[in-house]
């Protein structure tokens, strides 16, 4: 436990604007704006904004710039915020099937209706590191095709599907809806619960649990059914208005993971599945998310439980990195009393061993 | 009550172009052409938050994704127009401007679409289009290959 302490106020106020002259850097290097980091960081603001639990470009960006490109601390400040604005209302749920696709990928069906569209992706480059960014040279537009009006794209899900091969999602019964910002996680926690953690997850936990099932801590067998990015109408109902009021669209990523099959004695054996989205173009995260919301679902299938991935308590009371990095950094709080406890403590148990064993002190 | 859902769903998709109005887009043209517009607030802009919702695999049951920020507006016009206006993010002038636009177009539908809805769905359209035909460029066929032993 830590205490509070007195004095030091001119030492962090120095501290502080030690911090400000830093993160400014050599005044002839030009300053960044948080444009720049938006439209050029793109990934990082996507990564905040969906650990941040809160869709406003703008914002995370300006939170990159005055975290110096710390992103968890980035992450801390869109959290703290939020915490700033009431809540107006819940938007009706996003309708993933009528999205402007950007990119569209599938590894399971190569001729899937719709068709594949690759879109801005890091896939197939050879990560060399490419040293003509070290120039600002005119960068060429992109190719263009022409194209037909959007056609919708099934879900690969709905595709397989068709034959009874795959398990449908669980239907919209118009039950509550958990909200861990307004309840405290409770075990065993429902899976609407369960996505809404790890939506807000840190991306490097939930990639590791993720990877950590492929190596056998909860095997799963997961093929990547579809991952789609693009954009999505957001609806809210506004009183006093008779139909949903359209708001813009947010750019979401969604995985769909397809995984072994299960059946039983009365069922036919068929694919199950995991769901990953997360706002921004974040598929690293998406896939990740599908993963784990399918290893969290052992008990659903009666599955022995045998990685980290598939406890449930574990994985949603450690995916949050704000609340991790508050108890981790906190360590650097004062402890003195603490400490001086433990001396004691000690001090006391080397006396005793000291007048019980006198030899061993020598 | 054809009429009534016909001129809901036109009123929908003005307020659909207001939300993903750039801020000239309305300011120049209320400044324009409605700049002695008599009006009362009726919500006075203010700025928060909306949960946003996924489904379940997509198509399931709904849970909480996060939030988003948004801001909104009501006025009403001295000639009895109601509007509501909605937009995400903090621009709180940007959801007043949009509740005048949509108190407007229910009195004057037709300049409202020319001066102000029409710039906006053709920006909106144009860049939708090189959007798709930028995609379009990286549609892909994967050719499966045979193995060499079998």
């Amino acid at each position: 436990m830590y205490v509070a302490v007195k004095g030091g106020e001119r030492a962090i106020e120095n501290a502080h604007r030690l911090l400000a002259d830093k993160r400014r850097g050599p005044r002839d290097v030009p300053e960044l704006t948080p444009a720049q980091i938006d439209e050029q960081l793109s990934l990082a603001v996507d990564r905040v904004m969906s650990e941040g639990s809160l869709y406003d470009r703008a914002l995370a960006a300006l939170a990159i710039k005055q975290a110096r490109g710390d992103l968890i601390e980035a992450i801390f400040l869109v959290r703290a915020y939020r915490t700033t604005l009431p809540r107006f209302g819940y938007s009706h749920p996003l309708d993933t099937g009528a999205m402007q696709v950007r990119r569209r990928i599938s590894a399971t069906y190569k001729d899937l209706p719709g068709g594949q569209v690759l879109g801005p992706t890091f896939d197939y480059t050879h990560r060399l590191i490419d040293f003509s960014l070290m120039e600002q040279d005119a960068v060429p537009a992109p190719a263009t095709a022409p194209h037909a009006a959007q056609t919708a794209m099934p879900r690969v899900a709905d595709i397989i599907g068709s034959g009874d091969m795959i398990e449908a999602s669980p239907p919209d019964e118009g039950a509550p809806v958990s909200d861990l910002t307004r309840d405290p996680l409770a075990f065993p926690a429902p899976r609407d619960l369960c996505l809404q953690n790890l939506a807000r997850g840190d991306e490097g936990f939930l990639l590791a649990l993720g990877y950590s099932t492929q190596r056998g801590y909860g095997r799963n067998h997961p093929f990547v059914g579809e991952i789609r990015l693009g954009e999505v109408q957001v609806e809210v109902e506004v009183e006093g208005l008779p139909f949903a009021a359209p708001l813009g669209a947010v750019t979401l990523t969604e995985c769909q993971m397809v995984n072994q099959f299960v059946g039983s004695k009365t069922e036919a054996p068929k694919f199950t599945r995991g769901y990953g989205l997360s706002f921004g173009q974040c598929e690293r995260r998406a896939m990740s998310m599908a993963l784990v919301d399918r290893a969290l679902r052992a008990g659903e299938f009666e599955e022995e439980r045998k990685g980290p991935a598939q406890d449930e308590e574990f994985v949603l009371s450690h995916s949050d990195n704000v609340q991790a990095t508050g108890f981790v950094e906190h360590l650097k709080l004062p402890h003195y009393v603490d400490f001086q406890a433990e001396l004691a403590l000690l001090r006391e148990m080397r006396g005793e061993n000291h007048a019980s064993h006198p030899e061993a002190a020598e | 009550m054809t009429d009534l859902s016909h001129l809901t769903a036109q009123r929908r998709e003005a307020m659909a172009l207001l939300a993903v109005a750039l801020r000239p887009e309305l300011e120049t043209p209320l400044a324009e052409r409605w700049a002695d517009l008599a009006f009362r607030p009726l919500r006075a802009p203010e700025t928060g938050l909306v949960m946003l919702r996924g489904r379940i695999g997509g198509d399931g049951a709904p849970f909480n994704l996060g939030e988003a920020t948004m801001s909104r507006a009501v006025v009403e016009l001295d000639s009895g127009e109601r509007g509501f206006g909605q937009v995400l993010g903090r621009d709180a002038r940007m959801a007043q401007f949009g509740a005048l636009l949509d108190a407007l177009f229910q009195r004057e539908p037709e300049s409202v679409e020319r001066h102000v809805l029409a710039p906006i769905r053709a920006r909106v359209a144009r860049q939708a289009s090189q959007t798709q035909a930028e995609t379009a460029a990286t549609r892909v066929d994967f050719f499966t290959l045979v193995r060499g032993e079998d």
